[in-house]
């Protein structure tokens, strides 16, 4: 129990998957330009890096350790994530057209998206049991949702605000990020 | 001849990381140090000129329709390649580029210019393009860990020997990851007064 609330705190706080790991840069400075955006993003990454961490964890450890190919895990992991997400994208499509109305831009993004390869990778590098993959790809994906959000939040502001020239667009984001980064060092101690 | 411009193209012009701000979890995260960057150039270099050589070869080939899963086979191959030439040759580093060494399957640098230029351009050319946007995204990588190794340990190392040290007390800040993005967010800064042009998106935007 107390293994799996570091795990969630880990996952959440203090090793961010963007702030502290870098997984997932490009969709957190492409889509948090506004606040709306930021939210079918993020439960669209709370979504799919579930469903990765449960079957890259099932493939690994049910298919690639039995048969030791374990050297082929790059290659399955990929292959698995782009099809994952196109099967999310085909069946909310049929199912849920509203809902595919709108999350659906946001799924192609996802499959080159770091941050699930990465929570792929990390599984087999922690060697995690089914449950601790399962907690570490919801709360990984809650983690990534709470930087997004924030950040969309304090850029909306951004727009309204006199910034150098130099620093307008990308440049202040980073350095918006890099404050951001910094008050999520403070939850290191909460773990150890 | 004409194929020095597409490997110079990539150096400076079309620079991946400061003018088309692409692969930027690799760039900010293993760049923590001089050797970590050099690793992680090099391995990036092989697979970039690798899957460009690749796909190049077999353009006319390739069915449209399902080309994209197709350069992710490749580059994916030859990141298990350059992963396991590493882990047998260059452990240390290995160990300290942790998960990012298989995470350059999806640096978009990559697919990007299997996408956009191998796909469509002559085997030679993509060559030299593949080592052109290799060595300028490993510069991008040296230029950001210098800064950081520098303010952040008060010294500069390459592979155990000292090359450059100082008695000015190290701001740890800059080997942690705000260090990082704040030495981007200044870089991109000055590159943007120096060309007169607005950093507005990256590769993943959303309307």
């Amino acid at each position: 129990m107390e293994n799996l609330l570091a795990i969630i705190i880990g996952a959440i706080f203090v090793n961010n998957f963007i702030l502290s790991r870098f997984l997932g840069l490009c969709p957190f400075f492409g889509v948090s330009k506004k606040t709306k955006p930021a939210i079918g993003m993020g439960i669209s990454v709370i979504f799919v890096m579930t469903l990765a961490s449960i079957v890259t964890w099932l493939a690994y450890n049910l298919i690639l350790v039995p048969l030791s190919l374990q050297y082929l895990h790059i290659i399955v992991f990929i292959l698995i994530i782009a099809t994952l997400v196109q099967f999310v994208e085909i069946f909310l499509k049929k199912v849920n057209p509203v809902l595919y109305k709108s999350l659906g831009i946001y799924l192609p993004l996802i499959t080159t998206n770091c941050a699930i390869l990465g929570l792929a990778l990390l599984n087999v590098q922690e060697s995690y049991s089914f449950i601790a993959a399962l907690v570490f790809g919801i709360s990984a994906g809650i983690g990534f949702t709470l930087a997004l959000l924030l950040m969309s939040g304090v850029r909306e502001r951004l727009e309204l605000s006199k910034v150098p020239k130099a620093f307008e667009g990308l440049p202040i984001a980073f350095i918006v990020a890099s404050l951001m980064s910094m008050a999520f060092i403070a939850f290191s101690g909460m773990i150890q | 001849m004409t194929s020095f411009r597409e490997f110079f193209n990539g150096i400076l012009k079309q620079n991946p990381v400061f003018i088309q701000v692409l692969g930027l979890c690799p760039a900010l995260a293993v760049s923590t140090s001089i050797d970590n960057a050099i690793g992680m150039g090099a391995a990036t270099i092989f697979v970039l000129l690798m899957a460009n050589l690749i796909v190049s070869l077999i353009r006319k080939q390739v069915p449209k329709k399902i080309r994209i899963p197709i350069f992710i086979v490749i580059i994916a191959s030859f990141v298990t390649i350059a992963s396991l030439v590493m882990q047998a040759f260059f452990p240390p580093i290995y160990k300290s580029l942790g998960i990012y060494v298989p995470l350059i399957v999806v640096n978009c640098v990559i697919l990007g210019r299997a996408e956009a230029f191998a796909s469509k351009n002559s085997p030679i050319k993509s060559i030299m393009d593949g080592l052109g946007m290799g060595i300028g995204f490993t510069l991008a990588l040296l230029l950001i860990s210098v800064i950081r190794e520098f303010f952040g340990t008060g010294a500069l190392k390459f592979f155990g020997t000292t090359i450059l040290s100082t008695s000015i007390e190290p701001a740890m800040l800059f080997i942690l990851a705000p260090g990082a993005l704040l030495v981007m967010g200044l870089l991109l800064a000055l590159f943007s007064q120096i060309r007169k042009k607005k950093y507005e998106t990256t590769c993943c935007d959303v309307k």
